[in-house]
């Protein structure tokens, strides 16, 4: 009797794999990403979310170029490019036969389309910068685009890669917003808002073989402890930017995961608004870099997963020049920097936006201050207040932020009217130097000299890199552990 | 009667109104600019400008205002500006989650405080009166994330018996309903704690009515003496309670459903404020008010249920 119903239920369960086409060498390849941040909209070129890029640049939508984990910027949809001598006529030949997800054909009036609708007048692009060197984009044949630019611009080919310049087509662009269509190895399946967002795997891809995972699932949990509550209980198989480093003892002692700690495009600094007295002196700034201990903000905040930075520009980049030591923690120096500049004694508010290195951070930063001699008082503030109030505004004294965009030295050449409110016609002209010169042995030198100018001149108190701190499962490979950009390609992924 | 309903459904409009002039002012005096928390650090000032533009943000004030509710009145709340799509499809999509959460959330906590209540009142200053107490004591003074976390920690990642959270949607009802034990609970017991010992008051109250003594003398059982007299004529203040519950329960969604990444109102609501999505808050708002309005109508309206005498007085 419990044969035969025992043997009924095999019978019944082969019956419904048959049915269901499902056997073990045929289980699809299915990974769960976990991510802190859900976009509202799925169009990059419309929208600056971080999440955006990190879910579908070079996964749905690709871009005439991309970047390899190490800035190296690599051939995409423009299979290769020439540079004409003066640099300033970029060539690019373009893959053939390749199709957007809704089967419409991409060429180079698809590239000629995405270019004019980013420099339009009205274009939304939130990174329309990239775009301002270009003077004109021509399509000599299908498969030819020539861009030819103003100016030099030693990080075109790289900028070239980020979703700000995904090639959309006019066919399907008013629709990317909720449904995106690209020409990349990913097609989108489905987006449940608040709670997840499918992709599957486009089989015409040009290089699809490659291509190891049949469907990506990205779930959307904000909250470090239930992300954690969801990584133990195997919901997830990754999750890339970990918020909670105070909690990664738990995942290192688990033989589930490996835990990886890698560098981002992140500096983290105390911004000073420089046109604001006391902060316009820079022997004020020079005194708060000497009042702040960066070993003990990354352990309070950090809980010691971070690399502590000098000036503006990553460790694991080329030019870096380590200047952690132009001004070391020094409180009773610090206190006689301030009283003899005169500002002693007096209260300076610090505005941070709701972030958890930052927050922890001010925390640490205002008893160093409090040790110099100063009183710090620290406003913890909304996002959208600070981006209202600090950032658009300059309505502040000081401020913790990450600029998480690579190149963005830049940012220190952007004129008074930049939150910074730093005005230096030098740092102006060696950006214009930087930006523009295409030799990178050169343009190293230059980038060495820009890093030691803003740390003899203690623009900022320069604090740490963020880190990418990511969990994943041990038989999920291929996950990039440091990232120079903001997306992450899933192509090259696999699961045990 | 009918003059009842009617004083009741004018103030609805009025409130709603109110409401909407509330958020709508308060929107915008807050510092924020949607267009900049959308295009980021990066946007030039030409683009920002353009996405000003589009989407309308460059009107006045009241004109905008003066727009939204003319458009409001057909039942037409606007495009979300983050989402890009009509907030009525947003709201559509995500009120499945949150009304089933409040309400299994109140039919938990109804059905806990009754028995935990009636429970302790039966045993007046025994050991199970003491034990609700100390119970309901326990449950007012978690906070309701904490309870939550501790729930996922060991139901979820220590026994595996449920998930940690998310919501699969109702088209697998047994997944669906799994998914919603523990943010019930997590929802419910603070809301019920607070419930049994009105309960129990309110039921000790009626069970030193001379009535409730004669039915005892004239023979019937304990029980159904609790069950058929005590809990129908101690019902006036835990309803009263209920429905106020009921308001927090719906704002109590907020919370947890952060904690369980559930696709609901909640997180809507969080998201939208974070990203100044004006006419998504606007309608949240409103449709929360709506709720916790309609709610005190009900509980009214079941006044009347639970005591006739009451009508002549509507």
């Amino acid at each position: 009797m419990t044969i035969r119903s025992s043997r009924n239920v095999t019978v019944a369960g082969l019956a419904l794999a048959a049915l269901l086409g499902a056997g073990p060498a045929l289980a699809e390849a299915k990974l769960v990403i976990g991510l802190q941040q859900e976009p509202t909209s799925l169009d990059p070129t419309a929208d600056a979310t971080a999440s955006i890029d990190g879910m579908l640049t070079q996964n749905v939508y690709e871009s005439l170029t991309t970047v390899a984990p190490n800035g190296d910027v690599l051939p995409q949809l423009a299979e290769s490019w020439t540079v004409s001598d003066d640099g300033l006529t970029y060539t690019f030949k373009l893959a053939q036969g390749v199709k957007y997800h809704d089967g419409t054909d991409f060429d180079s009036a698809d590239v000629l389309f995405a270019f004019n609708r980013a420099m339009a007048e009205g274009s939304v692009n939130p990174s329309k910068g990239y775009f301002k060197p270009i003077a004109s984009v021509e399509a000599p044949d299908a498969q030819t685009v020539v861009i030819t630019l103003k100016n030099k611009d030693a990080f075109f080919l790289f900028n070239m890669a980020q979703g700000d310049a995904s090639i959309v087509a006019e066919e399907s662009v008013d629709g990317n917003a909720t449904i995106p269509v690209g020409t990349g190895p990913f097609k989108y399946d489905s987006w449940t808002r608040g709670d997840r967002l499918t992709l599957v795997k486009n089989p015409d891809w040009r290089h699809a073989g490659e291509v190891k995972l049949d469907r990506v699932e990205f779930r959307f949990i904000a909250d470090p402890a239930a992300a954690a509550a969801a990584i133990l209980s195997d919901e997830i198989d990754a999750y890339p930017g970990f918020g909670a480093p105070e909690m990664l003892p738990q995942f290192e002692a688990d033989p589930r995961f490996s835990v990886n700690v890698g560098s981002t495009e992140g500096e983290v600094i105390l911004a000073m608004n420089n046109a604001k007295p006391p902060f316009d002196n820079v022997e004020v700034r020079r005194a708060i870099s000497t009042a702040i201990d960066r070993e003990e903000i990354i352990e309070g905040a950090m809980y010691g997963v971070a690399v502590p930075i000098g000036s503006f520009y990553p460790p694991h980049g080329p030019a870096y020049v380590d200047l952690t030591g132009t001004y070391p923690h020094d409180a009773e120096k610090a206190k006689k920097m301030f009283e003899e500049a005169g500002v002693a004694g007096t209260t300076m508010t610090l505005r941070v936006p709701p972030f958890a290195y930052a927050t922890r951070s001010a925390e640490i930063i205002q008893a160093e201050l409090k040790e110099a001699g100063i009183d710090a008082k620290v406003e913890n503030v909304e996002w959208g207040f600070w981006l209202d109030e600090v950032y658009k505004k300059q309505n502040y004294d000081m401020t913790i932020i990450a600029h998480t965009s690579p190149n963005d030295m830049g940012n220190f050449a952007r004129g008074p009217k930049y939150f910074y409110g730093y005005d230096d016609a030098k740092m102006t002209a060696l950006w214009d130097s930087i930006s523009t010169e295409t030799d990178t042995a050169k343009r190293n030198e230059l980038l060495k000299e820009g890093q030691k100018y803003l740390a003899d001149n203690a623009v900022h108190g320069f604090l740490f890199q963020m880190p990418q701190i990511s969990i994943i499962k041990t038989n999920v490979k291929g996950f990039w552990q440091s990232s120079p950009v903001l997306f992450q390609p899933l192509a090259g992924i696999t699961v045990d | 009667m009918w003059y009842f309903l009617l004083r009741r459904s004018l103030g609805f409009a009025l409130t709603l109104l109110a409401v909407s002039a509330v958020v709508f002012a308060v929107m915008n005096v807050l510092p924020g600019d949607p267009a900049l928390t959308i295009l980021g650090l990066d946007a030039t000032e030409d683009a920002l400008a353009a996405l000003r533009e589009q989407l309308g943000l460059n009107q006045p004030l009241l004109a905008r205002y003066w727009s939204w509710i003319t458009h409001a009145l057909t039942g037409d709340f606007g495009v979300s500006h983050s989402f890009r799509v009509p907030v009525a499809d947003l709201i559509a999509e995500r009120l499945p989650m949150t009304i089933s959460l409040a309400v299994s959330g109140m039919i938990f906590t109804v059905l806990l405080a009754l028995v935990m209540g009636i429970g302790a009142a039966a045993n007046h200053r025994k050991a199970g009166d003491w034990g609700v107490m100390l119970l309901s004591q326990l449950g007012i003074a978690v906070p309701a994330f904490w309870l939550a976390m501790l729930l996922v920690l060991i139901f979820a990642v220590k026994l595996r018996w449920l998930p940690p959270g998310g919501f699969p949607g109702w088209s697998d009802p047994v997944a669906a309903m799994r998914a919603l034990i523990l943010p019930t609970v997590a929802l419910a017991l603070v809301q019920s704690s607070v419930l049994a010992r009105v309960t129990r008051s309110s039921a000790l109250e009626v069970m030193r009515q001379d009535y409730v003594r004669t039915a005892r003398a004239s023979g019937f059982s304990r029980t159904r003496v609790l069950w058929r007299h005590v809990l129908p004529n101690a019902l006036v203040p835990i309803v009263t309670i209920v429905g106020m519950q009921f308001a927090a329960l719906v704002t109590g969604t907020i919370v947890i459903e952060n904690v369980f990444y559930l696709p609901g109102l909640g997180r809507l609501i969080f998201q939208s404020i974070a990203n100044r999505d004006l006419p998504t808050v606007q309608a949240l708002v409103m449709l929360f008010a709506a709720i916790v309005v309609t709610a005190n109508f009900i509980v009214d309206l079941l006044y009347l249920v639970i005591d006739p005498r009451l009508k002549a007085r509507a």
